[in-house]
């Protein structure tokens, strides 16, 4: 055994890389409440206040500083600090807080218009290089898009493709560099690369012996990166606060190299909490250095930063990083995950007050200890930083040891990854099948073309036939772009760090994703329950829909509207999984739209559920604004029927309640919202966020947004700053059905 | 023999205030009181036009569909109004169904009704009643309600005999139902009842006020204030010292 494993269980873990089995072997579950946490050191609070101080800063100029030249690599930049002496964890992205990186493999137009943006202006040296010198994963992808695809794009019928910057969403399990060392690792991607020496040499082994060479060297450079801060991570890390900076340094390895829409952190506060438990029954640490180390880390963690453009931040609104940390679940033997970390993850919240990142997520089981169900619940209530995901129905699929990318992304660690593929607009793809596969707004000829529906009123079975011939088209194009934009950043933008905290073989899943399932189903029932009238515009474009008498909408628990809802994402998820993939990826679909919901409202026009062009849609599987009458429950009720199982991506939900819907007193609004969870997670919900405030404190934030920097709201599948949203996206959240009762 | 027909307002399915844990509420059409603070006239009228009708064996597939949170939170069902008493037909068919799916059972009145058999047997299948009291002064009661207080008195005396559990419940209206004395009189008077396991104290709002502009309706509080929480806090410390337990 290395010294560094003194005191640990042995098992299979020793001999190969197996993080879960260190876990299981090793771990201490923890079933008590939340007293023996402890408050912020002297220096937590000290080092806060200047991280505040620069947060301050940064709102004011959105953007703080930014590289103009060097494009960032894991060994770019030496050593960076906030506070040198303050720091218990150490590590920035850049060489100072908050300045951003420049990451041009993935497309250098978008770093370029970002830079602009903000007043900078890329270096001329480091322009030529990539517009002459080297080619981009953004100049692969349009070298091949048909103009089919560029049609699609252009409309928005399939928006939010990562064709001009990293993919993201995938997690490297970072934790294998505290256990292992670098030196284990780059001994074990060796051996990988060996096992191929007899392999035919066709494109998928060339592919993959070129891909573990990468790897490799970016372990190197990851062993190079924190040497400069005067740390040997070629060994294991050999005490708690050992574990937590390796972790952290794997991790900034990962957002050195890559700047992905999402770069999640995976599951690391149970690992974590073996050092730590260990230090402290040592007698190395105490518990408020405990709570120091991972204050620290989450402070890091918080200041996570990308240099995006105003196009992104307008569809990904509040500048989020996603770095998802899930806590808690259960083992696959039964005993709870949850350890004393878990809760010392969340009581951050408390010590550095409530932050929209990390992205804390809490895997819900019915059998979670009460004691970490009641602390969640209170946190949420206090916070509204937190989302829960449904671990009994996750556990199934991915066993014990997965995480969450981005906002409902389950995948194994180390053992699975994706491929990003933001998702399609079903409301849109609704219309077309009305107009014949004209846009709605440009009357461009986008999908192929047919027949348009001429007569006055809609019929359902005529609207439902055409339907399915638009989403049959819609399956086979986004699946096909979703291939050459794969196969593209894999050649020009290889996540080579993250890849190589995974294993050689690895479940990879093609990820797409559908907007506007509550208003196509409110649409559809309208067609089906009421009479929809037909406005044309003087081409014969349907432009507007009049309703004549009433229809059940999504959001009221009805059998067959729940049917409805279900037989669309079965019917979509069906037509994608006909076709091939790049890699032999596994077609998944997610309900989710993040905060584009404003953005795709805005692309589409008026819609048969009363809809009017340009209104934004729900976010992800929400019913539409306004629409559920019968109250929360009856809501939640609904958006667990939709099958988890064809939509392996994730299924979100949004839900915001004022305080006094929640019951009485402070224990019964704990109880309660712990029953809401145990309810809708037992019914096989997938996702909820939970938002517990008045929509006065929003109004009052809108109007002084000084007094209110770390209002943390959860929109769909991540948290934001409410005063960091567009005012588009302010107004939105205002709108959206908040759950009370006189 | 033809199914009853309820008269529904509304329904609200995250129920957390009408008794305890999470709870399906069938808000019931009908009230036979005409209260100066009530937030929903419009479901005095039983005739309202926009209620749904449904019989019983049309709403139980709906109800039991939330089984798993009032499992998980010890709720179950709560019949309001209005005041569910004015269609007992139909109340007491729905309890009796609850009952046989296992379901607690809530009733909110205010008690404006005579304990006929139908009452008892309604009783019978009820948990909990949830029983506001306007007022313990028969002449102030009168003046919130616009009839006089002996039907309630009889009621509760009823749930006290058959040692029926029920929350009090009272509504703080400042200078109309605020008077000390009375206070304590109804507190006093609460003591005497053998089956009274919660006090509720629910400061009078305003947020009901535009119904009754809508309805055309001559509402007399637009000055009333809302108590502040002090004073609602001290009229709940009242209750708390004669040995209840408050909310």
């Amino acid at each position: 055994m290395k010294q560094e494993w003194a005191g640990f269980k042995t098992g299979n873990w020793e001999r190969e890389v197996d993080v879960r089995d260190f876990i299981q072997q090793n771990y201490t579950p923890y079933t008590g409440d939340a007293t023996f946490l402890e408050e912020p050191t002297n220096n937590t609070k000290k080092l806060w206040d200047n991280v505040l101080e620069l947060f301050k800063l940064e709102n004011e100029k959105v953007v703080l500083d930014a590289e103009t030249k060097m494009p960032s690599t894991i060994t770019t930049y030496g050593p960076g600090y906030i506070n040198k002496e303050l720091e218990a964890i150490v590590g920035l992205q850049t060489d100072k807080p908050l300045k951003r990186a420049i990451m041009p493999f993935g497309g250098l137009n978008v770093v370029k218009s970002a830079l602009s943006s903000y007043g900078y202006e890329l270096d001329k040296d480091t322009e030529k290089i990539f517009s002459d010198y080297r080619k981009t994963h953004n100049d692969g992808v349009f070298d091949v898009y048909t103009e089919e695809m560029l049609r699609a794009r252009r409309s928005g019928i399939i928006t939010g493709l990562p064709d001009a910057y990293g993919r993201g969403r995938i997690i490297g399990d970072y934790r294998r560099v505290a256990l292992y060392g670098t030196d284990f690792l780059t001994e074990q991607k060796q051996h990988e690369k060996k096992e191929l020496d007899f392999s035919e040499m066709n494109e998928s082994t060339i592919r993959l012996r070129e891909n573990i060479s990468e790897q490799i060297r970016s372990l190197k450079e990851l062993t190079q990166m924190a040497l400069g801060y005067g740390f040997d991570i070629s060994v294991p890390a050999k005490n708690a606060r050992e574990a937590v900076q390796w972790t952290y340094f794997a991790f900034l390895a990962a957002i050195k190299q890559q700047d992905g829409a999402a770069m999640s952190l995976g599951r690391v506060s149970t690992f974590l909490d073996i050092y730590i438990e260990k230090d402290l029954k040592n007698g190395v640490i105490t518990e408020s250095q405990a709570q120091e180390f991972i204050d620290h880390f989450v402070m890091k963690l918080r200041m996570v930063r990308f240099l995006r453009t105003q196009d992104y931040n307008s569809l990904f609104s509040g500048d989020p990083t996603w770095v998802t940390e899930v806590i808690g679940g259960m083992g696959e033997d039964g005993r709870t995950l949850v350890t004393r970390s878990s809760y010392r993850v969340l009581h951050t919240l408390y010590n550095l007050g409530p932050a929209p990142e990390p992205n804390l997520t809490v895997l819900w089981s019915v059998n979670l200890p009460k004691h970490f169900k009641d602390y969640c619940a209170k946190a949420s209530i206090d916070t509204s930083s937190i989302q829960y995901e449904n671990d009994d129905l996750m556990r199934g699929h991915w066993g014990d040891d997965y995480g969450i990318a981005c906002c409902v992304s389950a995948m194994r660690l180390g053992k699975q990854m994706q491929f990003f593929g933001a998702r399609a607009n079903l409301a849109k793809a609704l219309l077309y099948a009305i107009n014949g596969g004209k846009d709605e707004k440009s009357g461009e000829q986008v999908g192929p073309e047919f027949a348009p529906i001429v007569s006055e009123y809609l019929d359902y079975d005529e609207v439902v036939r055409r339907f399915d011939q638009v989403m049959e088209w819609l399956a086979g194009l986004y699946i096909s772009t979703l291939n050459v934009i794969h196969y593209m950043h894999d050649k020009y933008n290889y996540e080579s760090l993250q890849l190589a905290l995974h294993d050689k073989d690895i479940l990879r899943t093609q990820a797409t994703g559908v907007a506007g399932l509550s208003v196509v189903v409110d649409s559809l029932s309208a067609i089906k329950h009421a009479k929809v009238k037909v406005i044309r515009n003087d081409t014969g474009l349907a432009t507007d829909y009049e309703i004549e008498g009433e229809y059940p909408a999504f959001g009221n628990n009805d059998a067959e509207i729940n049917k409805m809802a279900s037989n669309l994402v079965k019917n979509f998820m069906t037509r994608l999984k006909k076709h091939s993939t790049y890699r032999e990826a596994v077609p998944t679909t997610s309900i989710l739209t993040i905060t584009s919901n404003v953005v795709y409202g805005k692309k589409t026009g008026s819609t048969p559920d009363g809809r009017k062009d340009g209104e934004p849609f729900a976010p992800g599987a929400n019913p539409m604004h306004g629409r559920d009458k019968k109250g929360a429950i009856a809501s939640l009720s609904s958006v667990s029927q939709l099958p988890y199982t064809y939509a392996l991506d994730g299924i979100s939900y949004t839900f915001s309640i004022v305080p006094s819907a929640l019951g009485k007193t402070a224990e019964d609004r704990i109880s309660n919202l712990v029953g809401i969870m145990d309810g809708y997670f037992g019914d096989n919900g997938h996702h909820i966020n939970v938002n517990v405030f008045d929509r006065e404190t929003l109004l009052d934030a809108m109007d002084k947004p000084e007094l209110y920097p770390q209002l943390t709201i959860r929109v769909s599948g991540y948290a934001v700053n409410f005063v960091k949203l567009t005012r588009e996206q302010q107004i939105d959240v205002i709108h959206r059905t908040f759950h009370e009762r006189v | 023999m033809s199914e009853v027909v309820g008269r529904i307002h509304s329904i609200e399915t995250c129920g957390t205030v009408d008794g305890p844990g999470i709870r399906y509420v069938v808000f019931a059409q009908g009230c036979p009181l005409r209260c100066m603070y009530c937030h929903n006239p419009d479901t005095w009228s039983i005739n309202n036009p926009n209620a749904m009708r449904r019989t019983v064996s049309e709403l139980m597939p709906d109800i039991i569909k939330y089984k798993s949170y009032f499992r998980a939170t010890g709720g179950g069902v709560t019949l309001t109004g209005g005041d569910p008493l004015m269609q007992k037909e139909f109340a007491l068919e729905l309890f009796k169904a609850c009952k046989q799916e296992g379901l607690h059972t809530c009733l909110d009145t205010s008690g404006y009704s005579r304990v006929d058999a139908l009452t008892k047997t309604i009783l019978e299948y009820t948990d909990l009643v949830l029983l506001d009291f306007k007022s313990i002064n028969p002449d102030t009661y009168e003046k919130v309600t616009g009839f006089p207080i002996e039907r309630t008195m009889k009621f509760a005396k009823y749930l006290s005999d058959n040692n029926i559990p029920a929350w009090a419940l009272f509504v703080l209206v400042p200078g109309l139902t605020d008077d000390e004395k009375e206070l304590k009189d109804l507190a006093a008077y609460l003591t005497t009842l053998k089956n009274i396991e919660r006090v509720g104290v629910h400061p009078f709002h305003q947020m009901g006020a535009y119904k009754w502009r809508q309805l055309k309706l001559d509402y007399q509080l637009n000055n009333a204030p809302t108590p502040t929480p002090e004073e609602t806090e001290k009229v709940r410390e009242l209750f708390k010292s004669y040995g209840f337990v408050v909310r």
